[in-house]
């Protein structure tokens, strides 16, 4: 039997046992939709809507942080990435975890004593506000749909897998149901309902992740190095399995693909709009601090997980299986938790389906968070400041808010269908690329540097964001290679698939050049406010 | 500023005027707070990310010193992947505890200065 047909029957025993996975996603999705009714029904101004009344516990929005972090890309795509590259694909494990430092160290505590609601409330907090907030909502909104894009990749890969759904019809359709849920948990329950939902699917995500990883340990005796062992070997690579270089190792410039990556995921994190505007949900910095910190250990556990899974992966089916099922190994975690219930039994069909009920409740919960924080920017930053030049009510707010999900909603389904072959950890390192290239070097400039100006702030987010958005669009990733997203054409004259080696310090320049020759001098009043706010937290919201 | 004002509540917080927060980031004591976080901070960042940087190198240039088998099929690029999990735990225990011990209590007097007006 050729690994297509043993994947397909794979996706017919799935289909055999559809009422129970239909159940399981069913289930979830009614429990969320009764949190986000509850919810909505305590939303009343603006700071709920926004911030969930800045009443959530430090442990709460941890986990919270944690459910918004771990994305399909953590599940689906790190366990796929070390399936089919082994070591390599660890990589996107420690740069995902190593990066909370930035944002413990340098940017959570600052921003939650001088923000309000928005990654551009701090940005603009001693600049110019209209020009300032512009560029900080369209970065926001252009992050956040990078990450969309991932995230309605991993659906369509699901449910392929799952229902045995391959025509683009059925994947459209999911991913419009996909896409109309998330609509509802953010317009109804702002974000009170989606710290909920985001702590309800980290539960849910820890906790399939710790079973799959007992069962394969279970496997092997907890002998790791039996484990390992049993990758290298049914890889056919080899030893080389658990060494660098599988994937990035061939050529200089690929090794240079692995330190770009290696870079935007290192400095992405402390840049993300939806994970910043978390720490607007906690009452005060050291609320915010404690949230990184459950955040860290919860997220930690985690990826240290992702060696049973991706290896577990690595030694329990072929190669060949993985790579049929989804070029760049999306549905590794999946088919391991059938392969480890057995491929012909109801126990690996229960344990599939709900795996990838998992998978699914990680998918709509990252995506709610993400279409919270671009909806909440748009109405925040560009409607109230920039179009009602901060006459806007917070009522007005929150139903443009409501609007722009719909609007965000829509925009996510239409793209959800570019990006099905492509690994949904690589299409994420993109997003990581853009946030580290436009947003960081903005907040880090702003918070401690005395001399930047409004045009170094401009300068920064936009020479960031175009260099970093035009490289990609320039890349192996959108055409000139068979797993592009326009694998018919070629117009990539970038060699790199993550642009962080050169978007990152071009950010910073930028943000640099454009302060030292800027004819208008800094406002110092501000930035003494602005100091002192972010480190006493004085006059805090 | 007058005296028989009821006591701050988390509601009713007196916002400094623009002069204040001048002279507070002009104070000693706020220049001790910012040298006091700055010094940590800035030097452990850059220090984690060299770390980290470092390890990405190894795993691109040093591929034969990474392979080298320390004991069954656990080699040093797996013991060194591990070793970053567990420096970022113990940088966010040791900067929570330097927070907690050095900024917090300075940072709550200056708070509490400026918002009750005393």
């Amino acid at each position: 039997m050729s690994p297509a047909q043993q994947t397909l029957l794979a996706a017919n025993e799935a289909s055999e046992h559809r009422p129970l996975i239909i159940t399981l996603f069913a289930l979830f999705v009614l429990a969320t939709l009764g949190i986000t009714v509850w919810a909505g029904r305590q939303t009343k101004d603006a700071a709920d809507f926004y911030a969930g009344g800045r009443q959530f516990s430090a442990f709460q929005n941890g986990l919270a942080v944690s459910g918004d972090y771990m994305s399909a890309a953590s599940f689906l795509g790190i366990a796929g990435a070390i399936a089919l590259f082994g070591y390599d694909g660890f990589l996107y494990s420690i740069g995902f975890l190593v990066a909370w430092l930035v944002a413990l160290l340098l940017v959570a505590e600052p921003l939650r004593n001088s923000g309000r609601y928005t990654m551009g409330d701090v940005l603009a907090y001693r600049m110019r506000q209209r020009p300032v907030r512009t560029a900080a909502g369209t970065s926001t909104i252009v992050v956040s749909i990078f990450y969309l894009l991932a995230q309605m990749a991993g659906a369509g890969v699901l449910v392929s897998l799952l229902l045995g759904i391959t025509s683009d019809a059925g994947k459209i359709l999911i991913v419009a149901l996909v896409g109309l849920l998330m609509i509802v948990y953010v317009s109804i329950g702002g974000m009170k309902g989606t710290t909920w939902v985001q702590m309800v699917k980290a539960v849910l995500l820890i906790g399939g992740t710790i079973l799959i990883t007992f069962l394969v340990l279970l496997k092997f005796n907890f002998n790791i190095s039996d484990l390992l062992g049993q990758a290298a070997e049914n890889s056919g690579k080899g030893a080389a399995f658990l060494e660098p270089g599988l994937q990035y190792g061939m050529t200089g410039t690929s090794k240079l693909d692995f330190v770009s990556l290696g870079i935007a995921l290192v400095l992405g994190t402390a840049g993300l709009p939806h994970i910043l505007i978390r720490f607007y949900t906690v009452p005060d910095a050291k609320a915010a601090r404690k949230s990184v910190n459950w955040a860290i250990g919860i997220i930690g556990g985690f990826y240290l997980m992702t060696i049973a899974l991706g290896f577990g992966a690595a030694a329990l089916i072929s190669q060949d299986e993985i790579i049929a099922s989804n070029p760049s190994g999306n549905t590794a975690a999946p088919l391991l938790a059938l392969h480890l219930g057995g491929v012909d039994s109801t126990w690996g069909a229960i344990l599939l389906a709900t795996i990838s009920a998992v998978a699914f409740a990680t998918i709509l919960a990252v995506v709610a968070g993400l279409t919270l924080a671009s909806s909440s920017s748009f109405a925040h930053d560009i409607y109230a400041n920039v179009i009602r030049k901060g006459k806007a009510s917070g009522a007005e707010e929150v139903r443009a808010a409501r609007w722009a999900t719909v609007f965000i909603g829509v925009v996510s389904i239409g793209l959800g269908a570019l990006a099905r072959d492509l690994n949904v950890a690589g299409l994420v390192a993109l997003a990581f690329a853009v946030a580290a290239s436009a947003n960081l070097p903005t907040i880090l400039y702003s918070l401690f540097w005395k001399r930047f100006t409004t045009q170094g702030a401009l300068w920064s987010i936009y020479g960031g964001l175009i260099v970093a958005v035009g490289l990609v669009l320039f890349s192996p990733v959108v055409s000139g290679d068979p797993k592009a997203m326009f694998p018919e054409v070629d117009f990539a004259w970038f060699p790199l698939k993550n642009p962080g080696i050169i978007s990152i310090p071009f950010g910073f320049l930028m943000g640099w050049l454009g302060t030292i020759l800027s004819k208008e001098e800094p406002d110092a009043k501000k930035y003494a406010e602005l100091e002192v706010r972010s480190l006493t937290g004085t006059g805090a919201h | 500023m007058s005296t028989d004002a009821p006591p701050p509540s988390k509601e009713q917080h007196k916002l400094p005027s623009p002069e204040e927060f001048a002279e507070v980031q002009e104070s000693a004591e706020f220049g001790e707070l910012r040298r006091s976080y700055r010094s940590f901070a800035f030097p452990l960042t850059v220090a984690f990310i060299a770390w980290y940087l470092l390890y990405v190198l190894l795993s691109n240039y040093a591929g034969g010193f990474m392979g080298t088998k320390l004991f069954g099929n656990i080699n040093v690029a797996l013991l060194l992947g591990v070793a970053q999990f567990v420096t970022t735990f113990l940088i966010a225990w040791w900067y929570s505890r330097h927070a907690a011990a050095k900024l917090d209590p300075k940072a709550e007097a200056i708070k509490s200065r400026m918002e009750g007006g005393a």
